[in-house]
């Protein structure tokens, strides 16, 4: 890849973490919604650009799909389920924005230094790729710990495999059928999760995860 | 040029940056008015504001002490100086080497902690709120602030701000990660150092949200109009520090002839009448957050900011 | 006769003060004697001192005292005369200062026989060049600032404080003697040449380090160990505060500069990461401390410990750097380091005069009793405006300058190798530059509840402003702090044979820049000029303010402050101390004092007053030190029940002890 083209990929990469830390930024549901598809859209983004880079067309499939699915229908579905639920003026955060955000960057760091260090004689592109792909699940895991509400550990749960779509499309030569079966396992993962919310809701009439806890009894 | 051009680009600043600062804050105003469908005050109304305001008589706080009546003075003083260092349309200014982006900001600094000062030297409570709300936004403001300075530095290999706006213009800068993150942080910065929404309201007296305001708010007469004026600039100065780090075109280098000067001054108010628009526009689509939100918002900034300069500093690929 | 023993007879006149002093009793004369002399005796080895900086002057000395095998040996180095000079300026100026302050002292029999031990002790800790003289010196230093912090004893946080200190100082004292055994070997070389000749291995070499932290570190106030430099140094009378955090943290940063730099050999890079993060935390904790305060002096005394941090911020990079073998970039974070030091030195004796002026003036150091000292005392006003100003790190004052100069240290580190290193330099950066927004809030708050708005109480109504000694000692340090921060490249070329000899670079010569900038590396990198600075703050202001004569209107009407409509003519109502540090509190005090706030408002219609309740921990005291006191006293009690056996059970325990190590010779002899 040229300069121009290796700063490109590396800046849609970048937007993927800035994304992500975005997210951990925000603490109603309906804004969490909307920076996740902004970050389905880098993600389809990015991936497009690989695919133009690497000359792979089955990676516009993967960008197309990362769009249609996760910029459009899971984003407005999302949206649909906090409305029925009455939850979409809720707050949502578990821990204080600052030391969530603290913690963010902290994670990005060690990304990086274990990416970096890990493969120092590596391709310098892949190795960055890697590094942000890294970031990103990290952070996705760091927002489903950090979350008190279960549609904030499904957007988390979502994040999370953009990172690792993104990892998957940095590592060159990964096939299609791999990429649309994890496409579609995680929409199943998302509607069994929405009839789950629901169930939860039914049941406790709250989606708090904390309600969870106390059925077990662990909280008595 | 020598000499007499790099006195005539300094002072040619120094004049342009006072002559076109209430005329920025004027065209924020009117296309505000403009978005909610309000007629707005003329583009020229901050210059009558300042004369109106100069014609009138002080009205001193019986408590208020000399560093009172002299702070307004201070303040605009440390913010002229700040403004005329920054490169606006050319590159040459002459006295660019006596204060690097550190330096500037730090100017900045001193001239809030006036103001801090003033806002606590009547002794009245707003004054005290305004300026404990104050210090509390500088200081992850100023961090954030630091932040993207070594982000900058560490890219173009100076603080300077000269050699960063030419290394900017130069063509072995590419698109970056660290520059992405570092806009962004300082537009969350300029936003909060301006005291515009969402972190303060501008227009406000509400009394309970108002920091900015409430600081200045024992002053009258001429004193306001000077700190009126100092606020322009401060505006117009992190404007220009935005446009000459990421939007360098049209910058005359050093030693440049008069043509390329003047297509300079027409690109630098042309960015300038943008800037306008895009910060009306975002004040009109956000509503102001709260105050304990702020620290929220621009520790968001050091986040980023810091994020920027550590992809420097541990990604190989980042230092050519 | 070499500069050396010049020195030495200063430092001895100094030791030997007190004793005519105690001759004349308790009359006023004694205090003549005593600061008129300490005066003079330091500004005459202040100018010795600075002589030999300036000429790079090395000599040596040996007097028949101590060790027999070794005696004690003086050395005068680049490094100590510039130490030197910050002990002797900062010791002319309170001996100056206190010739006025002094009058107020109720019992002067507790103060003047230690301050010219105490002035003398740092000159010979500065001078010694073995490790027994090292430990003399430091020992009757501490000492003596002990008995300084404890001349108002009566009064009950001082006992707690004294009491806080003596063990912090013992304990750092038994570090350091633990560290040059370690250094000195078994064949016992004290000497420091002796040391330096023989460099430890690797391991004994972090050992030292270790033990130079705590013990230094300790005197120094680096978080965690500062826990008694905010109690102790308010104790003392405000000219002797003064020294202590302008002077003696500055020697316990010359003895860590002296054996880590000096003595101990090639450093490895994690000795740099472990510094800066002590630093960067002590620099942000301690500022943080200082900002919830309400004593005056208190918040001093915490705003040392943030100074300390940016110093060790500055010695860790230089650290590093000197570990990279990069002398160029080692000459600039040590040059930055040492012009804090020195810097630091000027204004926070600055400060505590001031503080001082206060207290004798107003007769109050809570800042909630204070207010609006300002035109009752006008000029002390002006020289704690300007100390604030150059504690803030503002231009064109000098704070702003070394914290420039650290910065820009900090931007040459993404050349050092270790990833540790890497992450551990831009946190630290971001800390410090916390840490420098974070001052300037907290010197805004102590100016503005101290000089500005209503006087809080009739003490401040009625305050006087100070003598004449007073006020000279405080502006010339006010013009100090201007000269050092508009002429700064004098400065650092002074420290140039400093850098040179401990880490083997320095900063490009400064005086041949034009119009005195200050290049750290190169012009197009980076310069400064803080008198043009100066001259450009001065000239825009003067024109605004002509341009303002000429076509504002120059009329003025003094009328009640307007306050939005409804101003409470009780000066009561102000901001104080708590609500200024408010919102402060909220934002970063929840995680570092795990500060609480509680709102009780009574229902509508009850006549009760709504109260407040803000409550701060300090958490390192609880975690790290509690523990360590209960568990002392715990021992202590099951120890005491050894008071209360027969004779027989002594003379058994006795005859058991006996036994024991009889036993042991002949298992291990």
């Amino acid at each position: 890849m040229t300069g121009l083209s290796f700063d490109i990929a590396h800046l849609l990469a970048g937007s993927l973490v800035l994304i992500s830390l975005l997210m951990l930024y925000q603490d109603r549901l309906t804004a969490l919604i909307n920076v996740f598809a902004a970050q389905a859209v880098a993600l389809a983004l990015s991936v497009a650009w690989q695919a133009h880079a690497q000359g792979a067309p089955h990676l516009y499939v993967t960008a197309f799909l990362a769009l249609a699915l996760k910029a459009i229908i899971i984003p407005v579905a999302l949206q649909r389920i906090i409305k029925r639920l009455g939850i979409h003026r809720e707050l949502d955060q578990a821990v204080g924005i600052g030391p969530a955000m603290l913690a963010g960057v902290a994670l990005v760091g060690l990304a990086l230094v274990v990416m970096l260090g890990v493969a120092p004689e590596a391709d310098r592109i892949a190795r960055e790729d890697l590094a942000f792909a890294l970031s990103v699940v990290l952070l996705g895991l760091l927002m489903m710990i950090t979350r008190r509400n279960a549609v904030g550990l499904v957007v988390g749960f979502m994040s999370l495999e953009n990172g690792l779509v993104l990892a998957a499309t940095g590592a060159r030569g990964m096939p299609l059928v791999v990429e649309i079966s994890v496409a579609f396992s995680v929409l199943i993962a998302f509607i069994v999760i929405g009839v789950f919310l629901f169930r939860i809701r039914e049941r406790f009439e709250t989606v708090d995860v904390a309600a969870l806890d106390r059925f077990r009894g662990e909280r008595a | 040029m020598g000499l007499i051009g790099a006195v005539a680009v300094q002072g040619g600043q120094m004049a342009l940056v006072l002559a076109l600062a209430p005329a920025l804050t004027g065209l924020v105003r009117k296309v505000k008015a403009r978005l909610v469908r309000r007629q707005g005050a003329p583009l020229l109304q901050p210059y009558r504001d300042l004369w109106r305001l100069m014609r009138k008589e002080v009205v001193l706080a019986e408590s208020a002490s000399w560093l009172f009546r002299a702070a307004p003075y201070l303040i605009f003083a440390g913010t002229w100086v700040a403004a005329a260092l920054v490169p606006t349309f050319a590159t040459g200014l002459m006295f660019s080497w006596s204060a690097d982006l550190i330096a500037i900001m730090a100017l900045l600094g001193a001239a809030r902690f006036f103001l801090a000062l003033a806002g606590m030297d009547v002794g009245a409570s707003f004054g005290g709120i305004g300026s404990s709300r104050e210090v509390m936004i500088a200081s992850i403001a100023e961090p954030a602030m630091l932040m993207i300075i070594f982000s900058l530095a560490l890219l173009a290999g100076s603080t300077q701000l000269s050699t960063v706006a030419s290394y900017m213009l130069s063509s072995n800068v590419g698109l970056r990660v660290t520059l992405a993150l570092a806009l962004v942080a300082l537009m969350m910065v300029a936003i909060a150092e301006n005291a515009r929404i969402p972190v303060d309201n501008p227009a406000t007296h509400l009394e309970l949200t108002m920091v900015h305001e409430a600081m200045v708010l024992e002053y009258s007469g001429r004193h306001l109009a000077v700190i009126e004026l100092a606020g322009f600039l401060k505006l117009l100065l992190y404007v220009s520090l935005i446009g000459c780090v990421f939007v360098p075109w049209g910058l005359a280098p050093a030693g440049a002839p008069v043509q390329a000067h003047l297509i300079g001054i027409a690109a630098y108010v042309g960015k300038l009448a943008l800037a306008a628009v895009l910060l009306a526009l975002f004040e009109t689509a956000v509503a102001k957050m709260r105050l304990f939100r702020v620290p929220a918002f621009l520790g968001a900034a050091f986040m980023m900011a810091i994020l920027g300069a550590l992809l420097l500093f541990v990604s190989r690929g980042g230092l050519r | 006769m070499t500069p050396l023993v010049v020195l030495l007879g200063a430092a001895g006149g100094l030791l030997l003060l007190p004793l005519p002093t105690l001759a004349l009793g308790q009359s006023g004369l004694g205090r003549w004697l005593t600061y008129g002399g300490a005066t003079a005796v330091c500004a005459a080895a202040l100018g010795v001192a600075l002589r030999s900086l300036l000429l790079g002057e090395i000599c040596e000395a040996s007097l028949p005292l101590g060790l027999p095998w070794i005696g004690a040996r003086f050395r005068l180095d680049p490094l100590a005369s510039a130490f030197l000079v910050v002990v002797d300026l900062g010791g002319a100026f309170a001996s100056l200062y206190a010739l006025g302050y002094g009058r107020h002292e109720p019992e002067p029999s507790r103060v003047l026989p230690f301050y010219t031990p105490f002035l003398a002790a740092m000159m010979l800790v500065v001078l010694a060049a073995d490790a027994f003289s090292f430990l003399v010196a430091w020992e009757l230093m501490s000492v003596a600032s002990w008995a300084l912090a404890m001349a108002h004893h009566r009064e009950p946080r001082n006992t707690q404080a004294g009491y806080v200190y003596l063990l912090m100082a013992n304990f750092g004292a038994l570090a350091l003697l633990l560290c040059f055994g370690l250094l000195a070997g078994p064949s016992g070389a004290y000497a420091f040449d002796a040391i330096k000749a023989h460099p430890p291995t690797s391991a004994t070499a972090a050992l030292a380090l270790g033990l130079t932290i705590l013990g230094a570190g300790s005197k120094a106030g680096l978080v965690p160990l500062h826990v008694w430099l905010p109690l102790a140094h308010p104790a003392a009378p405000s000219h002797v505060s003064a020294l202590m955090s302008g002077v003696m943290t500055k020697v316990a940063v010359y003895a860590f500069v002296r054996i880590v730099f000096d003595l101990v050999g090639a450093p490895a890079p994690w000795w740099a990461v472990a510094v800066l993060i002590l630093g960067g935390l002590t620099a942000v904790t301690g500022v943080l401390q200082a900002l919830m305060q309400r004593d005056l002096k208190r918040l001093l005394a915490y705003s040392t410990v943030e100074n300390i941090g940016i110093v060790f911020v500055g010695l860790g990079l230089a650290l590093a750097f000197r570990a990279a073998a990069m002398p160029l970039a080692a000459g600039l974070a040590l040059t930055a380091a040492l012009l804090h030091v020195f810097n630091h030195s000027l204004f926070k004796s600055l400060l505590f005069f001031g503080s001082g002026a206060v207290q004798s003036g107003a007769g109050r150091r809570d800042m909630d009793q204070l207010g609006g000292l300002i035109g009752r005392m006008p000029q002390t006003a002006l020289a704690f405006l300007a100390g604030s100003v150059a504690i803030s790190a503002l231009p064109p004052l000098n704070g702003f300058v070394s914290e420039w100069l650290t910065f820009q240290a900090i931007l040459l580190s993404p050349k050092l190798d270790p990833w540790s290193l890497k992450l551990a330099v831009p946190a630290v950066g971001a800390m410090l530059a916390l840490a420098a927004a974070l001052a300037a809030a907290c010197f805004v708050k102590a100016f503005g509840l101290t000089f500005l708005g209503r006087p809080r109480t009739q003490a401040a109504k009625t305050a006087r402003e100070v003598d004449g000694f007073s006020r000279a000692a405080m502006l010339g340090l006010v013009v100090l702090c201007l000269a050092a921060g508009v002429l700064p490249g004098f400065v650092i070329d002074t420290l140039a044979p400093v850098t040179r000899a401990l880490v083997g670079g320095r900063m490009p010569a400064q005086a041949g820049q034009s119009w005195l900038t200050i290049v750290p590396i190169a012009e197009a990198r980076s310069s400064y000029n803080g008198l043009l600075v100066l001259v450009f703050v001065t000239l825009s202001a003067g024109l605004c303010a002509l341009a303002i004569h000429e076509l504002a209107s120059r009329r003025v009407r003094r009328a009640p402050a307007w306050d939005c409509g409804a101003p409470d003519p009780s000066p009561m109502t102000q901001y104080t101390a708590d609500s200024f540090a408010q919102p402060i509190r909220r934002v970063f005090g929840t995680y570092v004092f795990a500060a609480r706030e509680r709102v009780e408002t009574p229902a509508p219609g009850d006549l009760a007053p709504a109260r407040f309740e803000a409550v701060d921990r300090d958490l390192i005291w609880e975690t790290l030190y509690a523990p360590i006191a209960g568990a002392v006293t715990f021992a202590a009690e099951r120890l005491n029940r050894l008071q209360f056996l027969t004779i027989r059970a002594y003379l058994g325990l006795v005859f058991l002890a006996l036994v024991t190590l009889l036993l042991v010779l002949a298992l291990w002899g």
